[in-house]
């Protein structure tokens, strides 16, 4: 075991996979001599080659869409769009061939391939900066999309990731990049993509969240248990294919729900998430299951950011409403 | 023999076209002599002939009710047939939509070209060609693939070209020009194709660029780039062979302008009488590339007109019979919408399915 952020963690599950597999390259703006803008493939052109690992020019839909024809002829890419807001240059390349190019060609070719995208708010960062595309990619049929929330899991998820044989969107929380650290194995080891986690049990209310709305949701936690309340987390970790046994399950269990992301409301993956509950535990609700999202607005820039962004505090008032409803 | 030299003396800045014959026939380039002996020209003609019968048959099932929209290739079958000429089987093929005769070449069955045309997926699967891409709607998004291709070549060791081909109306959108830059950055050995045939739909080229010719885009992009007369398939075969000759020995992409027209409709929905006049149509017919070749042949004496007839009459039953393949293919199934979004169905979509399946059982078939 090693003690590792979810940076290193990433980097360290491309490091295993480029050198056991020598059809894997990693590419995009910045990623070769300067390890990318956030340092997640740093020294990894050093040690596979330029070759292996290596800057692109500066073209988003260039490099989805090259990345497809690699992937059709027996390479493994690995690409990054450096910002989320970056990455919508390249909706037509994900959406339009690279989601879809297994269907078409019903089976022929499929598109083995990983698209690495830092996202989300919270790091006082310019426009374009903030987003949170999951539900566009997740709404997206032919795409997997996933997200880690920890050290741990932001390995095994992108192994599996990269060894699946279909296209996967894997949304890298910037926030908290280096905000957590973990111990985490050396060795290879996989977090299966479609399951979600029960990060902690509880029996007076469920709260689902992702990403670095986790680390949020956990220090609500510690805030309403002062009043008794006892909170089950779960992490979704993938947003598409969605975990709907896991998710029916825990609020059977608990009869309440709240769904916390940083992403905008309407039609996100919170109201995904409510339809599935009331499609599986509907006749266990003791409330109707809320959600705590972004505004349906522009993420603010950074003095205005605060506004937007879900503190602990504010899960606190939720869970609390909810579990006095 | 069109080498590096003849390129050099091709500018595209210069407004240069290669061409060989013109529209009678006639040889413009003294002594010159083709790669293709005279057998092979023979055949190339019969090849002509072949598309050009297939492709007005699509139209006709079409406007028949057999067949659902269609893109019809008239007028700019000598690109086609000349690239499936020097196109090898290690090469990929990434077209468009407008290249029925580099499909064939390539080893796509003519049913499969009905059958996709005729609204199925299965169209696509190519079962006895290797590396042809399907058709790409989107306009010049497969220019990028190519690119990714090309890159894969180079990355596995394989010397092999990628053909690309895009409309006039595609060196408006981006990827176009990403696709040429990436090739050109990464080294890429792709052969990227422009069939200008003057129109995208109805928008005509002087609306699409300012440029004084497509082949100069490449320029910028540090590539060796070349404006062809896409009508006379000499010229083209010529530029194909030294342009795969060239990407494969150099490693290096090349654009290709194939000057033509196209002298059907965009699809079977347009109707170009609302955007053209029928004396410019008049005046490209007389450019036809079959005919051209037609009158090459027969003042060497290696054609005998008398003999057409019979030999597209024996075309048209080879083709009834690739659409009936078609027409006769087995029924769109539940699993043809679900089965090939992923290696393995998620559970969400087989509940989909299931919940799908389940309305059909209950309804006695009702879709």
């Amino acid at each position: 075991m090693k003690v590792m952020n979810l940076v290193q963690a990433i980097n360290d599950a491309m490091d295993i996979k480029l050198q056991e597999d020598k059809s894997i390259v990693v590419y995009g703006e910045d990623v070769g001599v300067e390890g990318g803008v956030f340092r997640v493939t740093e020294g990894l052109q050093v040690k596979h080659g330029k070759e292996r690992v290596f800057d692109s020019p500066l073209a988003e839909s260039g490099i989805a869409g090259t990345a497809l024809g690699m992937a059709i002829s027996g390479m493994k890419p690995i690409i990054e769009m450096q910002f989320d807001g970056f990455s919508y240059p390249a909706f037509n390349q994900i959406i339009s061939h690279i989601a879809r190019f297994r269907n078409r060609t019903r089976g022929k070719y499929h598109v083995p391939m990983v698209i690495r995208i830092p996202y989300g708010g919270g790091i006082n960062a310019l426009e374009h900066h903030s987003e949170s595309p999951e539900a566009y990619f997740g709404h997206t049929p032919g795409l997997k999309v996933v997200i880690p929330s920890t050290p741990y899991d932001a390995k095994g998820l992108l192994i599996a990731a990269i060894e699946d044989p279909d296209p996967v969107i894997y949304l890298e929380p910037k926030r908290i990049y280096r905000a957590i650290k973990q111990e985490v194995p050396e060795e290879k080891y996989q977090i299966p993509i479609g399951k979600a986690k029960v990060i902690s049990q509880g029996e007076d209310i469920t709260v689902i969240a992702y990403g670095a709305m986790i680390r949020e949701v956990q220090k609500a936690m510690v805030l309403v248990k002062e009043k008794g309340i006892s909170v089950q987390l779960i992490d979704l970790r993938s947003i598409w294919p969605i975990d709907r046994d896991t998710i029916g399950a825990a609020v059977r269990q608990t009869g309440r729900a709240l769904i916390v992301t940083e992403a905008q409301q309407s039609y996100g993956p919170a109201a995904e998430l409510i339809s599935v509950i009331n499609e599986e535990a509907f006749l266990s609700l003791e409330a109707p299951p809320k959600r705590l999202t972004g505004f349906d607005t522009v993420i603010p820039l950074p003095l205005g950011e605060k506004h937007y962004m879900i503190s602990p505090q504010r899960i606190a008032w939720e869970i609390e409403k909810l579990v006095n409803y | 023999m069109f080498d590096i030299k003849t390129l050099e003396s091709y500018q595209a800045i210069d407004n240069k076209l290669y061409q060989v014959m013109d529209a009678e026939g006639k040889l413009v380039i003294p002594k010159w002599k083709s790669s293709l002996d005279n057998e092979q020209i023979v055949q190339a003609y019969r090849d002509l002939l072949f598309v050009r019968t297939a492709d007005m048959m699509a139209v006709a099932y079409q406007r028949q009710g057999r067949m659902f929209t269609y893109p019809p290739n008239l007028g700019q079958e000598a690109i086609h047939i000349a690239a499936g000429l020097v196109m090898q089987e290690k090469d990929w093929l990434v077209p468009a939509f407008r290249e029925l005769g580099a499909w064939l070449a390539k080893g796509v069955k003519l049913s499969e070209v009905f059958l996709y045309f005729r609204g199925h997926e299965d169209g696509s699967r190519f079962q006895e060609a290797n590396r042809v891409l399907p058709v790409a709607v989107p306009i010049s998004s497969q220019l990028l693939h190519a690119s990714g291709l090309g890159y894969a070549l180079n990355y596995q060791g394989e010397d092999a070209a990628v053909f690309a081909f895009v409309g006039d109306g595609g060196t408006s959108e981006g990827d176009f020009h990403e696709a040429l830059n990436f090739a050109s950055v990464w080294d890429a050995p792709v052969v990227f194709v422009i069939q200008n045939n003057q129109f995208a739909i109805s928008v005509p080229l002087a609306m699409q660029t300012r440029s004084k010719n497509l082949a100069v885009k490449g320029i910028a992009y540090g590539m060796e780039s070349i404006m062809v007369d896409g009508n006379d398939i000499f010229a083209m075969h010529d530029v194909f062979s030294f342009a795969r000759d060239y990407a494969v020995t150099n490693k290096r992409p090349i654009l290709i302008e194939a000057v033509t027209y196209r002298a059907g409709a965009h699809t079977t929905s347009d109707d170009p009488t609302k955007y053209r006049t029928s004396e410019e149509e008049e005046e490209w017919a007389k450019k036809d590339p079959v005919l051209r070749l037609q009158k090459w042949l027969t003042r060497k004496k290696l054609w005998d007109v008398s003999t057409e007839e019979e030999l597209i009459a024996s075309y048209r039953k080879k083709i009834d019979a690739e659409f009936e393949i078609a027409e006769h293919y087995p029924e769109y199934n539940i699993d043809d919408v679900f089965g090939y979004l992923y290696e393995e169905m998620p559970d969400e979509l087989k509940r989909q399915k299931n919940d799908y399946m389940n309305f059909i059982n209950s309804s006695g078939g009702v879709k």
